[in-house]
Parts: C-alpha cells; structure tokens; sequence
C-alpha cells in the first residue's frame, strides 16, 4: 500500500486513511447495493428475484402498458410539477416576508410557518383527511382538478422547505444593492424582479429540486388525501406491494430511480455540485 | 441588518404576508384545530362524531396496550438514531477531510438516495433481505465457510443452513430505518464539521493526545450542535415512520403511526385516532422544547 502513495497521509487528511476508506466504502455499497440489485433484476428474464435468467425488458413493456400504473406515474408527476412551481412562490415570498420586515407576532408566525416541516407526516395526513372530508371537498372533478386535495396538502408541506433554503441565501444579501437599484429609480417589483430574485436563484433551484422529490416522494399524505380515481405512483407501488408483488414493480421502480438521477443531473448542470451540496 | 417596520411599506408587507398567511391558516392551522378539536369527541353512530369534550380517548391512550407502542416506537426511535450516529460519523468526518475535488462527489453520494422514493428503497431493501435474498445468500456462504474451516480442524461441522428471517421482525425494522435515516444524520454532521477550526484539532495532536483521544475531546465537544441537530432530524421522522414498519415489520414490530393508521383506515375511531396524533405531536414537542432548552443550534438545513 505505501510503496503507491506519493505523498504521506499529513495528520488531518483522515479520508485518506485506509480503515476510513473502507468505512466510506461500506456505507456507499450499504446505500446503494440495494438500488442496483433492484435495477439489475428489473432486466431479469425471470418471475423471482433470485437468480439471473437473461436479459429482457418484457417488464418494462408490461409497466409501460398497465394504463392505471401510467396514469398514476403522470399524476405524480402533474402534482410534483404544480406543488413545486406554487410552492416555490409561496417559499419565496415568506421567506422575504420574515427576512425584510419586523411585525407584531412574528415568532408565532415564523414558528407555524416551519412547524409542517416537524409534525410527523400521518399527523398531517388524518389532518387533511378531516379537513377535506369536513369541508366536502368535491372529489369528481375532471383531470388535473380532482388532483388538487393532494396538490393542496403537497404545497402545505413543500414550500417551508423552500422558505428555509430562501431565508439563508438572502441572509447573504448585501442590502445596499437594494438601496443602489432604488436610488436608480427601481420600483418595488422591479427591486424584487430584477435585484432579489437573481439573488436568491441558487436556493430557488435548490428548492425547486426538493420540493419536487419530496412531493414525488411522498407516500403518507398522499395516502390519506387520494380517493379511488386519485392513484399516485407511490400508492399503486405500496398496493402492488403489498398485494402482488410482480416484477414490474422493479420495472416501475427502475423508471424512478432513473428519473430522480436525471433531475438531480438537471440541477448539477444548473448549479455545478458544490452549490447543490451547499445548500443542504 | 435592520429589519423594516412592516408599517413603513404596508403594501409590500401586505403582498407578502397575506399569501402566505391564508394558506397557512387555512391549510394548515384549521386542518391541525379539526383533529385536536375532534381528539375530544367520540363516535355517535355511524357517520357522525359528537365532540362532547370528553377526555376518554387520551385516558384510553394511556391504557398498557398504547403506552407499550409509545414507549417501543421511541426505543426503535432511540436505536436507529445511535446506530445512524455510529455509522455517520466518520462518514462525515471523512467528507469533511476529504480533498476539494472528492467532497462534493461524496456529499452528492450520500445525498442522492434521501432524493430516491421511499417507498423504492424500502422496496430494494426487502428484496436484499428476503428468504432468497443476497444478504441470506451471504450468511449462507458464511456459514457453509465456518463450517468447512470447522471440520479442517477436526470439529463437528455445523448443522445444515437454515434460512434466516430477517424480514418481517424488529431486526427488519431498525435496518430499513437505519437505511432510510441514514443521510438525515450525516448531512448536518458534515455541516457541523465542515465550520470546526482545524488548528484546534492540529494543537491536540501537536501536543500528544491520539487520534481517538482528539475525536472525542475536541471534536465531539465542538461539533456537539451539529451533533444534537443530528440526532433530532433522525429521532423526529424515524418516531413517526409508518411504510418501513408497515411493510417490513412482524405482527409485533407496530409503531405508533401504524396504530393512528388503523384508526382511520380500518377501525374508523377518528377520534381515537386524533387523540393518538396529538400525542405524538406532543411528543415532538417535549424533543424540541428539550434540544432548545440545552443549546440554540444552528438552522437545520
């Protein structure tokens, strides 16, 4: 082993250490040999997860042709992408809330905005499941309005997270570029516009990226709030689970997994992957 | 930075605190009144609750059945959290230490599985742990390995491999939780680390203390808020979970969020099942009441 270093380990390069080295390594195979044995066998030609029969995408064909599997696939997709772009104004507009202006109450605010993020998900969930069935909510709307019960209780819990990301970029806002934009004669929405927002790009990305896993992500709420015509992913995933377990459930799998990494590309390219780690 | 009194601008104050205010208030806060409101009702008849302000259903929540649950699912909660705590920590030493161009790599690496589905990583869990799975194939290469190296030496080799459970039981619970919690606990430890000034931990080298010495004297002390955001991030979800006891545990492995499932789901006592929720809120409350009490931490990310 020494003979191939080039440099010695100096005292605090601990990564560099061998039994360190190995322990990173055995988290990583921890964390991720599960995902790629999942991967591996949705091409297996096989009823079983056991043992490897060949390669085949017949799985694949059949996800692809369950029409309920599909559909809840794009009503997972459909809520993401609506809860993320109302929960990122909501995030936003917060977070400027409690970082410009000083008002009665406002630990009692700031506190009930982030409480979502701390109530236990199956709190949440029977909550919305009492509100929406005390307040009627209508249920036989045409598509995508009957996804909203769900889109609304997504929005409830992703956008604290996107006031939180928000809040710490703009604590690094120098205040004296709003100044300079007023003294300039820029109004308060061309100062928001033009000044505040390319400021806080980087956490809006960032909390772009987590609303949408957390809302694709969910399976608790959504489990509460979804009636019988309002399937996402996760719930058909959960109910083949637990009622048939086929391997087109790894087929389906595979596609998410597939999906999250191309997301996660989506944002590397936006942000390069220091910013990205940054802002967790 | 001073804050603006929202007086001086009330049209702005107003475009910002209204949106947010309503949807709060009317998503949020009502929905959270509705269940304590109903935690003090009971059922009369068939569709209708009668809140009668009775406390039989928090008095029945302290019968021995519940507080069993209560008392397991912070037990589980407890262990996940010290085993996540264990395991992380040099992971996130060693991202702290690591050279410029590996950190981000390894931070993305431990990252990428807390944005992957739940539900499919506790789904690719099971596989691995199943009767046929590769962790049962392992310890049967093992075992047939010890029992060859047994009878090399000229002792009775061992019985023949029985498959072992290590789905549906309360092993299967802690390890999917351990799985799924992981990255929660190295995140803000990594953060914590990351901010430690070096030459302290340079200065306790110098002066002879070891490596593990160091570790625990200087930069456990220092990283103790880090550590404490940790531990709370990990202990909150992992005390509430519901899928990975659900659909990995036994008959025996049922946490609290399990039991308010099956009043809704199956039982239909809502407010039994709102009064349960409450506790639980409760309970989350007592952790950060505790945490704050000892130290303000640093904003959780």
């Amino acid at each position: 082993m020494a003979l191939f270093r080039r440099t010695p380990i100096a005292p605090l390069e601990y990564s560099r250490t061998l039994w360190m080295r190995l322990w990173v390594g055995a988290v990583m195979v921890f964390l991720y040999a599960p995902l790629i044995v999942l991967m591996i066998f949705s091409f297996n030609d096989s009823k079983r997860n056991v043992v490897w029969r060949g390669f085949t995408l017949k799985y694949y064909d059949k996800a692809l042709n369950n029409d309920v599997l599909v559909e809840a696939l794009v009503n997972s997709l459909t809520i993401a992408a609506l809860a993320t772009l109302i929960s990122l104004v909501l995030g936003a507009i917060s977070a400027v809330l409690l970082w410009r202006f000083r008002f009665p109450f406002k630990g009692a605010v700031d506190g009930t905005i982030s409480l979502p993020i701390i109530v236990p998900e199956i709190c949440m969930g029977v909550a919305f499941l009492m509100f929406f069935a005390m307040v009627q909510w209508p249920t036989d709307l045409v598509w995508p309005f009957n996804l909203s019960a769900i889109t609304i209780a997504h929005i409830t819990f992703c956008f604290p997270f996107v006031t939180m990301v928000v809040r710490s970029r703009l604590a690094s806002f120098n205040r004296e570029q709003e100044e300079a934009a007023k003294d300039l004669g820029a109004g308060e929405w061309q100062m928001f516009r033009d000044v505040l927002i390319p400021h806080m790009k980087p956490a809006l990305v960032a909390g772009a990226l987590l609303s949408f896993t957390l809302s694709l992500d969910d399976f608790v709420i959504t489990y509460f709030t979804s009636g019988p015509d309002t399937v996402t992913f996760p719930v058909k995933v959960y109910s083949m689970l637990r009622f048939s377990v086929t391997p087109e459930v790894n087929a389906a799998s595979t596609i998410l997994i597939v999906l999250t990494i191309v997301l996660t590309a989506i944002a590397l390219k936006l942000q390069g992957v220091k910013a990205i780690a940054e802002t967790h | 930075m001073a804050e603006q009194d929202w007086k001086t601008n009330k049209r702005v104050f107003a475009a910002v605190s209204l949106p947010t205010l309503l949807w709060t208030i009317l998503f949020f806060v009502i929905p959270m009144g509705i269940v304590w409101i109903y935690s003090f009702g009971q059922n009369a008849g068939l569709n209708h609750i009668e809140i009668s302000g009775t406390l039989e259903n928090y008095k029945r929540a302290t019968e021995v059945l519940y507080l069993g649950i209560f008392g397991k699912s912070f037990a589980v909660a407890a262990l996940v959290t010290l085993i996540c705590l264990i395991v992380g920590f040099p992971v996130a030493m060693a991202i702290t230490f690591a050279s410029e161009k590996w950190r981000p790599w390894l931070l993305l690496g431990i990252m990428l599985p807390f944005w992957t589905n739940l539900l499919v990583r506790t789904y690719a869990l099971m596989i691995i742990l199943g009767q046929q799975g590769y962790a049962n194939k392992g310890l049967e290469a093992l075992w047939g390995g010890t029992s060859w190296v047994k009878t090399l030496i000229g002792l009775q080799p061992l019985p023949t491999w029985e498959p072992a459970q290590l789905l549906f039981n309360n092993f299967a619970v802690v390890f999917g939780l351990v799985y799924v919690h992981l990255p929660f606990m190295v995140l803000p430890l990594y953060a914590a680390l990351d901010r430690l000034d070096r030459s302290l931990i340079e200065a306790s080298l110098d002066l002879g203390a070891g490596h593990f010495r160091t570790i625990m004297r200087i930069v456990v002390p220092l990283a103790a808020p880090g550590i404490i955001a940790g531990v709370m991030i990990t202990l909150i979800p992992a005390l509430g979970a519901y899928l990975t006891p659900d659909l990995m545990g036994g008959t025996d492995s049922q946490m609290i969020a399990n039991v308010i499932e099956r009043q809704f789901k199956k039982a239909n006592d809502w407010p039994f099942g709102a009064a349960l929720s409450f506790l639980l809120i409760y309970a989350m409350f007592i952790l950060i009441a505790l945490q704050s009490m000892r130290r303000k931490v640093p904003e959780l990310h």
